[in-house]
């Protein structure tokens, strides 16, 4: 009988790829994924660029002058939260209904490694789109306190891990298209009540409260602060995040599943 | 084997997917190895496996040893436990209760170093819905020490052709054919294919049977779940059929098919008073019409008792057509065990 399979193909030859190269390529597969897909870019690229133009030149939000000082801080903050949150979780919802997860936990790929690719290709995407939204910001005039860039990076790369602790929780545990609708609902009512497009201090007493103490609030308000003014953020926003940062990765160890 | 598969046909009602089984050639070319126990310990071993999830008991004291380099299936109804039994092997669920050694392991204490050195098909694959064939199994082959060319295996595999296609715009059959892919990659010294012919085509089918038997020629394990009573029969060294969590045979295919009555099968016109065949033959012997015009006696068929049927259907103005002498079936032993009321 004719078989496409010589004798000696499949002669066992067992043993783990390299770590260094297993964590790439799930990185770039994932960061592939990422950008190849139309309503992901939608939400990490498309909607904050619109954004950050609209807001700028047209005067539906009242803002100080330059708009575009008090604009682009809540579009990076905007960005990091459609990434790490809700673009996550709806990836790892649906990654969970088709069967992705276990079928990389059955490879040699060690748990954590699945887990680091995963962060990395967050990580990746948000450096994308920092990059397009500071060149934009700087072509519309945008001039940061440079002594805020450090502070900013570090409040950016808190923002990826609250909110990825929780884009991991609600996508781990849900069924897909609940994730869809959650994850698309809180992102609604984060960028306008949650701190992002209308600073704290514009937005009625009880909602700034309780937006302070969110990821969103947190996060935008810290960057207004440290990429206006050069200043530190201060402990609020940065014990805000590390505390989502804790609670989110707390349960999320505790409840997520491979599908 | 011919005769086997003409009896699964017959029970399909002649479905022509079935049908186009007739023209399959003996898969294996190779001797069967005999059951595990002489080639070596076994590279799975379960004894007295108990898994529960709430209140329903998954698998219930369930044993079963596969042996190196031969090929186990694992066959049973929807809901007997196939794939707890393969979750609890590859470390994706804890046991209860018993005890499981894979490649001399406890897959529930080290999973990952024995991921490393066996292959899995879950029922039903997985891959990122929008991954391309081709990246998923490049992906996949990047998690092994020495795997084989993913190209080549897209192209073995038929999936040439849409190696660029999203995962999710696959058929279900590309699909299964990825997973399969995905299995086998790492060059594996023993692999678990759950349900691996699920929604194949027969072309598909024939591929999976003919890379099982490569797998098994090359000295690889195979442990496979099947509800396919051919599929068992035709590629296991050794078949355990379960049912509600248990094993309630055992053995090498012929051993399973042996013993019992042999049977006779053939056509003539429908409607034939088959209790008058029956007292036409020696006593014990059994008649009945299975379906429209198929009849089937049941007891030692000798030439004395073949004479005595024809001459009865001649009396009756009948041809006794497409006769054929059988063994049981292994479709046979399997709905006499576990019943023929169907399962949720």
């Amino acid at each position: 009988m004719r078989t496409p399979f010589p004798p000696g193909t499949f002669t066992p030859r067992p043993g783990a790829g390299a770590p260094g190269s297993m964590f790439v390529a799930q990185a770039a597969t994932e960061l592939r994924l990422a950008l190849r897909n139309g309503e992901q870019v939608l939400l990490t690229l498309v909607i904050p660029v619109l954004l950050l133009v609209g807001l700028t030149v047209l005067d539906v939000v009242p803002l100080p002058e330059p708009r575009v000082a008090a604009v682009t801080p809540s579009v990076l903050a905007l960005a990091v939260m459609s990434t790490a949150f809700t673009s996550q979780a709806i990836a790892l919802g649906f990654d969970r209904r088709y069967g992705v997860i276990r079928r990389l936990a059955a490879t040699a790929l060690p748990r954590w490694l699945l887990v680091a690719g995963r962060l990395a290709a967050v990580l990746a995407t948000v450096a994308v789109q920092v990059v397009v939204l500071a060149a934009l910001a700087a072509v519309l005039g945008w001039r940061p306190a440079a002594a805020g860039l450090g502070w900013a990076l570090l409040l950016v790369l808190l923002g990826c891990a609250a909110f990825g602790a929780l884009g991991l929780l609600l996508g781990g545990t849900l069924r897909a298209d609940v994730v869809l609708a959650v994850a698309n609902a809180v992102w609604f009512v984060l960028l306008l009540a949650g701190g992002i497009v209308v600073p704290l201090d514009r937005l009625p007493g009880p909602v700034a409260a309780t937006a302070a103490l969110l990821p969103s609030g947190a996060l935008a308000e810290g960057l207004r602060t440290v990429l206006t003014t050069g200043s530190g953020p201060g402990a609020g926003p940065v014990l805000v995040l590390l505390a989502w940062t804790a609670a989110g990765t707390a349960l999320a160890v505790r409840t997520v599943r491979l599908r | 084997m011919r005769v086997l598969w003409i009896d699964a046909a017959a029970e399909h009602g002649g479905d022509p997917q079935v049908e186009l089984l007739l023209d399959f050639p003996t898969v294996s070319p190779l001797p069967r190895r005999p059951d595990p126990g002489s080639a070596g310990p076994p590279v799975v071993s379960v004894r007295g496996l108990v898994k529960r999830y709430g209140s329903v008991t998954a698998v219930d004291g369930l044993d079963l040893a596969l042996a190196p380099a031969s090929v186990l299936a694992l066959l049973g109804p929807n809901g007997a436990g196939k794939s707890t039994t393969v979750d609890v092997c590859t470390g994706f669920a804890t046991a209860d209760a018993g005890e499981v050694r894979v490649l001399g392991t406890d897959p529930a204490g080290a999973p990952e170093a024995l991921r490393a050195r066996i292959g899995v098909m879950p029922q039903g694959g997985g891959a990122y819905p929008g991954v391309r064939a081709g990246e998923m199994l490049r992906l996949v082959a990047t998690c092994a020490a020495n795997p084989l060319d993913p190209a080549w295996l897209i192209d073995v595999l038929g999936l040439g052709g849409c190696a660029r296609t999203a995962y999710k715009r696959l058929s279900g059959g590309q699909q299964q054919r990825l997973a399969l892919g995905c299995a086998i990659v790492g060059r594996p010294e023993l692999v678990f294919l759950d349900e691996p012919t699920a929604g194949l085509d027969p072309q598909g089918r024939r591929l999976v049977w003919e890379l099982v038997d490569a797998l098994r020629r090359d000295g690889v394990a195979v442990l496979l779940t099947t509800h396919l009573m051919e599929e068992a029969e035709a590629l296991a060294d050794h078949v355990v059929i379960v049912d509600h969590g248990r094993v309630v045979a055992e053995g090498s295919p012929a051993a399973l098919t042996t013993g019992g009555d042999q049977e006779l099968r053939f056509r003539a016109r429908p409607g034939m008073d088959v209790a008058g065949l029956a007292t036409a033959l020696p006593a014990g012997y059994r008649a009945a019409e299975t379906l429209a015009g198929r009849y089937v006696v049941q007891g030692r068929i000798d030439p004395a008792v073949l004479s005595s049927i024809t001459g009865w259907c001649a009396a009756q103005g009948a041809l006794a057509d497409d006769v054929q002498v059988a063994r049981r079936s292994l479709e046979d032993v399997f709905l006499e065990l576990t019943g023929r009321e169907l399962r949720p």
